[in-house]
Order: C-alpha cells, then sequence, then structure tokens
C-alpha cells in the first residue's frame, strides 16, 4: 500500500512508463508477466537485445527503467509480433510494451540516425522515401485503361485502392503494382487512386515511435477520403491494412477495408476462370507479419496461389502463425545500417534459406517491403540459386 | 551567452526546378521551400553550445511559406526565443538585401554569437555570413564545424581541403560559417513540435525597406544546356601536348 510519504514523491520512469501501459488496450495484464522469457527467446533478434522484452518488464518490477531508456538495442525490434503471438499471458507485447519503449526512447532523442530520416521524410512528404509527393501516381503512367485518380477525375467509385509508399515510388515494388492493376481490371473493378493526395499509412512511423507522426498522417488521410465517395478500401500494404483495420477507427476514420488477398480471395469465383496460363513453379508463400499474424488471414493469400494453374505449393519450417519476418517491420526497413552493425545478419537471408530448404523455385509474397528485402538477401545467400521472388499480384497476372 | 542564428528557408529540390515567363528566375508557383540544410546545422550547433555553456539561442527568419513551422521545429530542439521578419521579401532578396536588413535587427539583440549556415544553394550573391559580419563589423570564419565557448571568445574548428582542421579563438562578438554541427540536427518527436506551436511565441519585426545594391542582377535563368564542342585528341603524350599548344595559340591565350 502506498505510503502519503510515498506518493509525495515525483514518480519514478518505471512508474511514469508503467502507468502509460494501461492506456494501450490490455496493457494492464503486463502485471500478469510470468517471466517465462518465451517472447525474448522468440524474438528473432533478442539474443542481441540489452533488453528484449520480458527483461524489460524485470526492469520496470526493479524500477530501473531507466537503464531500458539509457540503450539503444530496442531499435532491434521490427514489430514483428513473434512475441505477442507466443505470450501466454496474452500481454500486447508488440503493441503496447515494444512500442511505448520506443516512443519513450524516440521523445528522449535517442533514435538512430537512419531512422530519424525516414521520420523527418514522413512528415515533410507524406512518404518516408523523401520522394516528391506529386509523384506519387507516376507508376500509372502507360498502365490501360488508365486508372482513375479521384481528386483529377472526379468521380465515385467502388473500391478506393490504397497503394501505399514502395507500391507508389519503389522501382521494382511498382512492378507488383501495375500487376495488381491489371488483375484488378482483368475483373472489371470500378477502382481509382488517392495520387498525389495519399499520404503514407503511417503504421510503421508508429511501430517506430513515432505516435504523433502516425497520428498526422492519418489525419491528412482521413480529410481525403471525406472528399470523395466510395464503397470499400483495398491496400497493397499488410500495414496500411492494419493502420485503416485497426488503427484509423480510434482517430474517427472507420472505413471497410480489406488487403487485396482478401479482396481477391473473395471474388475468386470470377477469377479462378480468367487464370489461363500455367505458372510452372514450386511456390512457398511468407505470411507477412501485419497480414498473418497480426490480422490472422493466413488463407486468402494461399487459395489464390492454389488458384495458379501449374503452382504447386509447398510450406517453410516457419509457416502461418511462426512466419519469420523479413526485417522490415517497426522501422527496420529504415534501420538496415543500424540493425548489420549490431547484428552482423539479415532476417531476409534467414528466410531466404527457408524457402531453398523448402524446394521452392518462387518465393511468393502479399507485402511491398519483401521483394526488395528477398532480392537483396537472395544476392548474398550463396545456396539461393534461381529463387526469385514475386508478389502474389505479379503471378496472378502472368497466369491471365 | 546570446547565441542568435539567422536561417532561411530555401527552394526544396525534391520538386523539379523550372525557370517563370520572364525567363530570369524560379517559377515559384510550384516550389516548395526547406530550411537550408547548412542554417539547421547551424542551430543544431547553437543548441549544443547552449547545452554545454549556457546562455539562450534565438532563430530568426525572414517570412516565408512554412517559416512557422521550421521555427516551432527550432523552438521544440532547445530554441529561446523565435523571430518571423517581415517584409517585401515574396519575390526573392539577395543575400547582400538580407544581410542589410538582419544587421538592423542583429544589432538591437545585442548577440555575443551569430551562426549561421555557411552557403546556401540559392546564394548568388555570396553567402549570409560574410555580408552579416561585414555590416556589423564582426570578425568571420566560415567552413565551421564545432564550436565550443570560453569566456569572452569561443574556439572555432574550421575544415580546410585535404583533412585539416585548424583551431581558431575568435573575440566575441562573431559571425560563425557553420559547414556542420558536432552532431546531425537532432530529430524532435511531431508531438514535441504540436506542443511548441501551443507554448512558443513567434515575435514578428517589420523589416526596413529592402537595399540589394550590391548584389548581381540576373538577366537569364536557363537549365543546363547540352553542347557539341567537346574534341577527343588522339596520339602519343607529345603529340596529344603539341596539339594542345597549337589550340591555345590558335585561340590566342598563348
Amino acid at each position: 500500500m502506498a505510503t502519503a510519504a510515498h506518493q509525495a514523491q515525483a514518480p519514478t520512469p518505471s512508474q511514469t512508463f508503467f502507468a502509460s501501459l494501461y492506456e494501450v488496450a490490455s496493457g494492464e495484464r503486463v502485471r500478469t508477466c510470468l517471466q517465462c522469457g518465451m517472447c525474448s527467446g522468440v524474438c528473432p533478434f533478442g539474443y542481441l537485445m540489452d533488453f528484449p522484452p520480458s527483461r524489460i518488464i524485470t526492469a520496470l518490477r526493479a524500477d530501473v527503467f531507466e537503464e531500458v531508456l539509457a540503450t539503444d538495442t530496442v531499435w532491434m525490434c521490427v514489430s514483428c509480433y513473434a512475441c505477442t503471438e507466443v505470450c501466454p499471458a496474452d500481454i500486447p507485447v508488440t503493441a503496447g510494451l515494444m512500442t511505448r519503449a520506443k516512443e519513450e526512447l524516440l521523445l528522449a532523442g535517442n533514435v538512430p540516425t537512419e531512422l530519424q530520416g525516414a521520420l523527418e521524410n514522413s512528415q515533410r512528404y507524406g512518404n518516408p522515401q523523401g520522394e516528391s509527393p506529386r509523384k506519387r501516381a507516376d507508376w500509372a503512367t502507360g498502365v490501360e485503361p488508365a486508372v482513375t485518380v479521384l481528386g483529377r477525375d472526379k468521380r465515385p467509385v467502388d473500391v478506393l485502392w490504397f497503394v501505399g509508399d514502395y507500391p507508389s515510388y519503389h522501382p521494382r515494388v511498382q512492378l507488383t503494382t501495375k500487376a495488381l492493376a491489371r488483375v484488378l481490371n482483368a475483373l472489371g473493378i470500378d477502382f481509382g487512386i488517392l495520387g498525389p493526395e495519399e499520404n503514407s499509412d503511417g503504421d510503421t512511423q508508429r511501430l517506430a515511435g513515432e505516435r504523433g507522426l502516425f497520428e498526422m498522417l492519418a489525419e491528412k488521410n482521413g480529410r481525403v477520403f471525406g472528399k470523395y465517395q466510395f464503397n470499400e478500401i483495398i491496400t497493397t500494404d499488410p500495414h496500411a491494412y492494419n493502420a485503416l483495420k485497426n488503427e484509423y477507427p480510434a482517430l474517427g476514420i472507420s472505413y471497410p477495408v480489406r488487403h487485396y488477398t482478401q479482396f481477391l480471395a473473395d471474388q475468386l469465383d470470377q477469377l479462378q476462370p480468367l487464370l489461363k496460363q500455367e505458372v510452372n513453379a514450386t511456390v512457398t508463400y511468407h505470411d507477412p507479419c501485419y497480414l498473418g499474424r497480426a490480422n490472422g488471414v493466413f488463407d486468402e493469400p494461399r487459395a489464390l496461389l492454389e488458384a495458379i494453374p501449374g503452382v504447386k505449393l509447398v510450406e517453410m519450417s516457419h509457416n502461418h502463425a511462426t512466419s519469420l519476418c523479413c526485417g522490415g517491420g517497426g522501422g527496420g526497413m529504415w534501420l538496415d545500417g543500424f540493425q548489420w552493425e549490431k547484428a552482423h545478419a539479415r532476417l531476409s537471408e534467414w528466410r531466404v534459406n527457408e524457402a531453398v530448404a523448402a524446394g521452392a523455385n518462387i518465393l511468393a509474397t502479399a507485402c511491398p517491403y519483401e521483394p526488395p528485402r528477398f532480392e537483396d538477401a537472395i544476392k548474398t545467400v550463396k545456396e539461393a540459386g534461381v529463387l526469385v521472388v514475386k508478389d502474389i499480384a505479379e503471378l496472378l497476372a502472368e497466369a491471365l | 551567452m546570446n547565441i542568435v542564428v539567422p536561417v532561411k528557408l530555401v527552394p526544396d529540390l525534391v520538386e523539379e526546378l523550372t525557370v517563370d515567363a520572364s525567363g530570369s528566375a524560379l517559377d515559384t508557383a510550384w516550389l516548395r521551400l526547406i530550411i537550408n540544410e547548412f542554417d539547421d546545422h547551424a542551430i543544431e550547433q547553437a543548441i549544443l553550445l547552449k547545452e554545454q555553456s549556457g546562455g539562450q539561442v534565438v532563430v530568426v527568419s525572414p517570412n516565408a511559406e512554412g517559416v512557422e513551422d521550421m521555427l516551432f521545429t527550432a523552438s521544440a530542439k532547445g530554441a529561446d526565443q523565435l523571430i518571423k521578419l517581415n517584409g517585401d521579401f515574396e519575390d526573392g532578396v539577395n543575400n547582400h538585401g538580407l544581410a542589410r536588413a538582419l544587421a538592423t535587427l542583429l544589432r538591437d539583440l545585442q548577440p555575443d554569437l551569430i551562426l549561421t549556415g555557411v552557403q546556401a544553394h540559392n546564394d548568388l550573391d555570396g553567402s549570409l555570413g560574410p555580408l552579416l559580419a561585414q555590416y556589423l563589423e564582426m570578425p568571420y570564419v566560415g567552413y565551421v564545424s564545432g564550436v565550443t565557448a570560453d569566456s569572452g571568445k569561443v574556439v572555432a574548428r574550421k575544415e580546410y581541403p585535404g583533412g585539416l582542421i585548424a583551431e581558431m579563438e575568435v573575440t566575441l562578438p562573431a559571425v560563425l560559417g557553420i559547414q556542420a554541427a558536432e552532431q546531425p540536427p537532432r530529430y524532435v518527436a511531431i508531438s514535441k513540435v504540436r506542443q511548441a506551436m501551443k507554448t512558443a511565441a513567434i515575435d514578428e519585426q517589420e523589416a526596413a525597406t529592402l537595399d540589394p545594391s550590391g548584389g548581381p542582377t540576373v538577366s537569364r535563368m536557363y537549365q543546363p544546356e547540352a553542347t557539341e564542342q567537346a574534341t577527343m585528341i588522339s596520339g602519343s603524350e607529345d603529340e596529344i601536348a603539341a596539339r594542345i599548344i597549337d589550340i591555345f595559340k590558335e585561340s590566342g591565350v598563348l
């Protein structure tokens, strides 16, 4: 029981942090931590963190959270939900503990310079790469039939396609964006994009500890959504899907949203007859963290792959809820140098090795972070041989 | 120590630049502005000095689109006072005009130290620092990448080509042109910038009529033009040297 004298003292960093966890959904469950250490054991980078999740909780209980704030290894967290998945006490380790810890580090100015650039770009240009917002729809140049840009073409659409940062700007990922446009057109979907008015969904910035930036980006997107007429939103990016489904509603921005794999799987009856070209390949599917573990979407991407004639689907040793992160989440996309310096290992290389071991010649993905990350990994994994990385949208487009 | 940091916003090169109908200036219709990168380092260096040796930091900027956000960000980083200089800046002002306008204001602020970016990519008439130092009759050291305060003076580390650095003792008051702060400009969380927007005040001051004299007049502004005037000379070293001498003679430079 707290004494009067105890109450008069200013709260310690541990007490303040602990109290802030109560504001996160189910955050109070941190009190029920068994200290079993499964979170730290399953964490792909837990072995080199000064304070992996279970030790952060230990530090809080020992009232020495300031020691956590003094280290920078929390930035190794890729927000992959592996810890949350295995926690027997159902503690929101990723959404609560780790994200709040990063927020505290960020407020204290303990931010790796690499990450800083992505955050500044997101604030200034609405995308982490620092590209011109005016060029956000440039990928659609030459796509036939022409892609509807809502602000330009001024007509209501059935489906608003939230394209996302990497699908809009990254030269490799633009190929998957164009492929998805082809599939949507083949199905006769009435869709449109926001183009220059679209901002980063902000989810990865949020998971990298920049809550204020996330809210700013969400508010900008919310205002733009409000200007146009559409029935639902689809996203290329699982992170955008996660933000729109789970985070935007709390900010008063609420629309029906599906990831494109869910949207297409729901139309498989129409899509299947269009898939006429054989894709003779052994394909393994990498469950993106924010589609699989975080949101439980495991079957739809596999259903799409199995609908492609000639595809033989095999599983890697880590699959479904035990899938391995590509290393890009939670700010990892913008911490490659920092993480390499600490780990001298890349999660994407680990995953590519698993795809090879599974006997696959195509590594299929459904998240825009992955093609560039896995293709880079293939260059450095000797055994990768002829392994090819394809987004599911690309495989579907090839089969049309 | 009273540190004043004059900064300016410059065209953001993320957007492609175009020349306006007059053919002698940038088209401002699509122009985005961003803090001059070296000025951002000057702000960081000023805040580092304040953190190390105390004092206060005043950030001054001529009015332009986005100047409030930039000033509030400086406040969130640790600047104590924000000043927006209003004046006829819309059509652009050269550094001679800007330096004269700033000098009037800076005299009243009685700074011990003025830190400003060593250069900006839109400096057409020399950089701001030396002009300020001239009008304020203060010493100037440019290409500075680190400053330490000492009583009544500072030690500035000035970069030279070839990886050389000189430590220079500078008597105050003085103007330093900052090449790089001792550490990269810090990140401030958006929540802190939003907080600064609620709590910090921007002091607005009026600039006197701008006097741009001394600067150049732009007669034509254009994209680099490709030409085909290069001639490749082949042969032995002696033959090539002889041919080059002939060319110099033919063109009258020898």
